[in-house]
């Protein structure tokens, strides 16, 4: 595969969000708002990359049996590094992805990426595969954002551009499923061509 | 691919990715720690400033005890108490930092954290005109309870129970107020 392929078959191939449909407890609790999407998408790359990083690095001498505990440890660690340095560094944005950021440990999009490509890759392409799963992630979670706070709160990225409140229920859990529905169909027939 | 298993390369590299892991971790928060408390403190900073008139001098945290719930409080001699209060409201606690002058009036709230829903009873952080109807308000004179309730407040539109909440986390506020007052 080539390294331009790695990166770019987060978006379609292998979108997390509308093919491989991972990760979806962030991605219909943080999507109220584009901002929330993109924070959220943000940090699950940031620990996507390393996690497949370091992950590459020692995969060949770990143990079989031990594997999955050890995976498991390596991301726990940076996603715990993450929380300390939003807390000390963006600590509004850590306020309001709060629970979500330690959720990260057990997103199947950092687990499964581990296990289904960095354990058997060098570190440049898992590198290059932790981007762009990440960014197809991002993407993903930032237009989902994007659609719920136009018919949410009538703005984009905070900006109003609607009076008035919006249809409350897309700023609710009923509204992510809806509109993750809706963006699946839509991406699948356009992937399909 | 993975090595294969045997208990001492098993035990051997489990321990070993903790140690690291672990010794990493430290150094990060022994690195984070002090901004993680810096922005708490200016945090707590800022929203004093919010809810009190200018001051100079260094707020004090003290505790007082009412009803068997202890509340805590910043004493700012010569402008007035802000006090830590909270409330249940529709999803979850919801908690003010109210400012109370020394004549005994309100000077601001400002909401530490809440759970209540997007779109409606979340409104009780953003929505000014809900938030501005408390500046100034001597409950002396103004009864602090939403009009439904027979008070004075309005409540966010189809959100009289985090309206409710936030009128209560006041009123007890403003009790602590007077309990401190009281006490001196």
């Amino acid at each position: 595969m080539s390294k331009l392929a790695l990166i770019t078959k987060g978006f379609l191939k292998e979108n997390p969000t509308f093919v491989l449909v991972l990760g979806m407890c962030p991605t219909l609790a943080t999507t109220t708002s584009a901002m929330n999407g993109l924070e959220m998408g943000l940090a699950t790359m940031f620990v996507l990359i390393l996690s497949n990083i370091v992950i590459s690095l020692i995969a060949p001498v770990v143990p079989d049996k031990v594997h999955i505990p050890v995976y498991i440890v390596v991301i726990a660690t940076f996603v715990t590094l993450l929380q300390l340095l939003m807390q000390a560094y963006v600590p509004e944005v850590y306020e309001t992805l709060g629970l979500f950021i330690p959720l990260i440990v057990v997103n199947c999009i950092v687990l499964g990426r581990a296990e289904a490509f960095a354990n058997k890759n060098t570190v440049g392409d898992s590198a290059l595969d932790g981007i762009g799963i990440g960014l197809g992630f991002t993407v993903s979670l930032v237009v989902i954002g994007i659609v719920r706070e136009i018919l949410g709160s009538g703005s984009v990225f905070g900006w109003k551009f609607i009076p008035g409140d919006g249809i409350l229920a897309f700023v609710m859990a009923p509204g992510a499923f809806i509109v993750l529905g809706y963006l699946m169909v839509l991406f699948n027939k356009l992937a399909k061509r | 691919m993975a090595a294969k298993s045997n208990l001492l390369n098993m035990a051997l590299s489990l321990s070993a990715v903790c140690l690291v892991c672990s010794a990493l971790l430290g150094g990060v928060y022994a690195m984070t720690s002090g901004p993680i408390a810096e922005a708490q403190a200016a945090k707590t900073a800022a929203s004093i400033a919010r809810v009190l008139p200018e001051f100079s001098v260094q707020p004090e945290l003290k505790t007082v005890e009412m009803d068997g719930v202890e509340y805590s409080y910043y004493d700012v001699p010569g402008s007035g108490i802000a006090v830590i209060s909270s409330a249940g409201g529709f999803g979850g606690p919801l908690k003010l930092m109210v400012g109370v002058d020394d004549n005994g009036q309100i000077v601001n709230t400002v909401v530490l954290s809440h759970s209540e829903t997007p779109g409606l009873g979340a409104k009780c952080s953003t929505d000014v005109a809900f938030i501005d109807q408390f500046k100034g308000w001597d409950p002396a004179e103004r009864k602090l309870a939403v009009r439904k309730d027979g008070g004075d407040v309005d409540a966010i539109t189809a959100s009289t129970i985090t309206s409710r909440a936030y009128t209560a986390a006041i009123a007890s506020a403003y009790d602590v107020y007077l309990k401190v007052k009281g006490n001196e």
